[in-house]
């Protein structure tokens, strides 16, 4: 015999884990890229493999994760967050991953030149970036709780205040990007043309993974607000 | 009359039979439904929720099924129309009976979310329309009933909401969540004891020969109350506060304080259940008693033995002891998502507001009434995620259970009175 009760099927499958749980893979992976930097920097492009292999290998769990949550998402789901709203951080957290994977491919199908003076300001900007998605990171883990107090009192207060430190993150980031660029362009006598276009597109993924995480973060800000 | 006399016995054997039958039925199926929530929110283990429910079903039937109980024995058919043949009401009560009882077999094999209370009053008024007349029907009760179907699961939804909000602003987001939780759960405690005490005890139980005023009603409610109060003051302090267990969920240990509650609230929700439901299987074999008992007399108003509300409560605990664990032990697996504090509301709202139907003699539905405290607690952010298409599948239960209770009903009686005359 079946079991008769409607409350059975009412309880939903929460999708407030899983997305959490999609975002530790997500940060993990962007967490490989300095050592991508470095592998190249040393010109090691066996280590920049196994690294690219890592990064593949996480992004394919995150879109697991992602998938089975979508699955679980039907119109009729009724909760304290719009859907589109979970759907949207869902995909900015993947954008994330994305961002990681399209560096490592990058560097493994055709490594620029490394100019000297770039070395420590790329170390920089990737270090700062990675902060940003760190800063998202411990936003995200507060989202149970969030939900746990319908989205207001002491705890939004706390993560609206985390937000704000993201955003002054990304806007460092900002700045160093730029700086980034100016000292490439300054030597870019020194390195052949295809190297150059090709760090520009690489340190443009890099910021990306800031600014991928700052919209995570505003993503929140506006779930607190209504 | 003579019908009646030569086989009144074997009508009231019937009765008590199909009685059986049909408590067991509920004790098999609805119980799990009453106390889902509870022991879905991990509060309450199955065992725990078994013991309970044995208890104070039986509980809530002895001491608070008799409203329903006499509506659906003398509300829904008006007996004046056959005061010459006794014998076609008797049919007609074994017929519902027994009809409500099949469909609820049926409805459980395939697994649909039938409400036994529809199918009794279906097959009631399928009886008095087939076998007697359109007359026959109290239409003012059944428009009454109607309504309350209707209102219950809003009112249940309406104080669930407040009971959330109520816990948000209190507890959860004050500065001090766990310190306020230790404060104000022995205060809720309070007042599952003080509702469930007030709604029974109200100007007295007349089957019992308790006669209370208004203000001692509530002054012996306020008492009750308070040993709950003190008992989950007591039970409160007894949980070990592991301050390592809130590092991944900051509510962690608020959440253990609610789990004394949801043990109150379970007993609350087993006896509010006991109170409403008992009478869709002993409604009938009390009609019946009575028209053996008196010869015929359709007129009679004699009280309700307690012995008939015994006998539904043991049916119901009896179902439950055989089959009835076992459908709790799979919903407690499957509803994971739901955290104490949301439970309790729901649980609280559902039983308090089904408790309050049964005093002003309503049958109505106690799963729907727990669906529409769950919504109320949704609405206001009280849980994570909640299906709305299960809304769907109760609605159609509705539209379904009605005609089809009523229609075998019909059916049953005239093959009944083939047999008798």
């Amino acid at each position: 015999m079946a079991t008769t009760n409607p409350l059975l099927r009412l309880f939903g499958q929460t999708p407030f884990r899983p997305l959490q749980e999609h975002m530790r893979v997500v940060v993990r992976c962007a967490d490989e890229v300095p050592g991508l930097f470095a592998a190249l920097c040393e010109g090691d492009e066996k280590k920049i493999g196994e690294i690219r292999d890592e990064i593949f290998a996480l992004e394919n769990k995150a879109d697991e994760i992602k998938n089975e949550l979508r699955s679980h998402m039907p119109k009729t789901m009724f909760m304290p967050v719009d859907r589109r709203d979970i759907l949207e951080i869902l995909d900015l957290q993947d954008s994330i991953a994305d961002t990681a994977q399209d560096i490592a491919g990058a560097l493994m199908v055709r490594p620029p030149k490394v100019l000297d003076p770039i070395r420590g300001p790329l170390i920089d900007l990737t270090g700062r970036c990675l902060d940003a998605c760190h800063q998202m990171a411990r936003i995200m883990e507060h989202l149970d709780e969030l939900v746990e107090t319908g989205f207001r009192g002491r705890d939004s207060e706390i993560v609206l205040a985390m937000i704000d430190e993201l955003n002054r993150i990304e806007t460092d980031t900002d700045h160093k990007a730029i700086d980034l660029l100016t000292e490439l362009f300054a030597h870019e006598g020194e390195i052949d043309p295809v190297s150059l276009m090709i760090w520009h597109r690489l340190i443009r993924w890099v910021g990306d993974l800031a600014n991928y995480s700052e919209k995570v973060g505003n993503r929140l800000r506006l779930l607190i607000a209504r | 009359m003579d019908i009646i006399a030569a086989h009144g016995t074997t009508f009231l054997a019937i009765a008590v039979i199909f009685g059986l039958f049909m408590t067991w039925g509920i004790g098999a199926n609805d119980v799990a439904n009453a106390l889902g929530t509870s022991v879905g929110s991990g509060a309450v283990t199955v065992r725990t929720a078994i013991i309970i429910a044995a208890i104070f079903e039986f509980l809530g039937a002895a001491f608070a099924g008799g409203h329903v109980t006499k509506t659906i024995r003398k509300g829904i058919i008006d007996p004046t129309l056959v005061a010459d043949q006794p014998e076609i009401l008797v049919f007609g009560m074994l017929a519902a009976l027994l009809a409500a009882a099949i469909w609820l077999m049926i409805a459980s094999i395939k697994g649909w979310p039938v409400s036994t209370t529809h199918a009794i009053v279906g097959a009631l008024v399928g009886f008095g329309i087939a076998g007697i007349g359109f007359e026959a029907v109290n239409w003012g009760t059944i428009g009454q009933i109607a309504a309350s179907w209707v209102i219950s699961p809003l009112i249940g939804g309406v104080m669930a909401f407040a009971l959330v909000i109520s816990i948000q602003r209190l507890i959860l987001r004050a500065d001090k969540p766990l310190e306020s939780a230790i404060r104000w759960v022995p205060a809720y405690a309070f007042l599952v004891g003080f509702v469930m005490a007030l709604v029974t005890l109200f100007k007295g139980l007349k089957h019992l020969g308790l006669d209370l005023s208004i203000p001692m009603s509530f002054v012996l409610a306020a008492g009750f109350g308070l040993i709950v109060a003190l008992v989950g003051r007591f039970a409160v302090n007894r949980i070990e506060i592991d301050p390592a267990a809130d590092r991944d969920f900051q509510f962690t240990n608020v959440e253990r304080i609610f789990a004394p509650l949801m043990i109150f609230t379970a007993c609350a929700m087993a006896f509010a259940h006991g109170s409403n439901d008992v009478a869709n299987g002993i409604g009938p074999l009390a009609a019946v008693l009575a028209l053996v008992r008196s010869g015929g007399d359709v007129g009679q108003t004699a009280a309700l033995p307690l012995w008939v509300l015994v006998l539904g409560g043991c049916g119901i605990v009896l179902g439950l002891a055989t089959y009835g664990y076992r459908v709790m032990q799979t919903i407690g697996k499957k509803i994971t998502e739901l955290t104490p504090s949301g439970g309790f509301c729901a649980t609280m709202a559902a039983a308090a507001t089904v408790v309050l139907a049964s005093r002003t003699g309503m049958p109505v539905s106690t799963t729907h009434i727990a669906v529409g405290a769950v919504m109320g607690v949704g609405l206001a952010r009280g849980f994570a995620a909640l299906d709305l298409r299960v809304i769907g599948s109760i609605f159609i239960s509705w539209v379904v259970t009605l005609p089809v209770g009523g229609l075998l009903a019909a059916f049953l009686f005239f093959t009944l009175k083939g047999m008798f005359t």
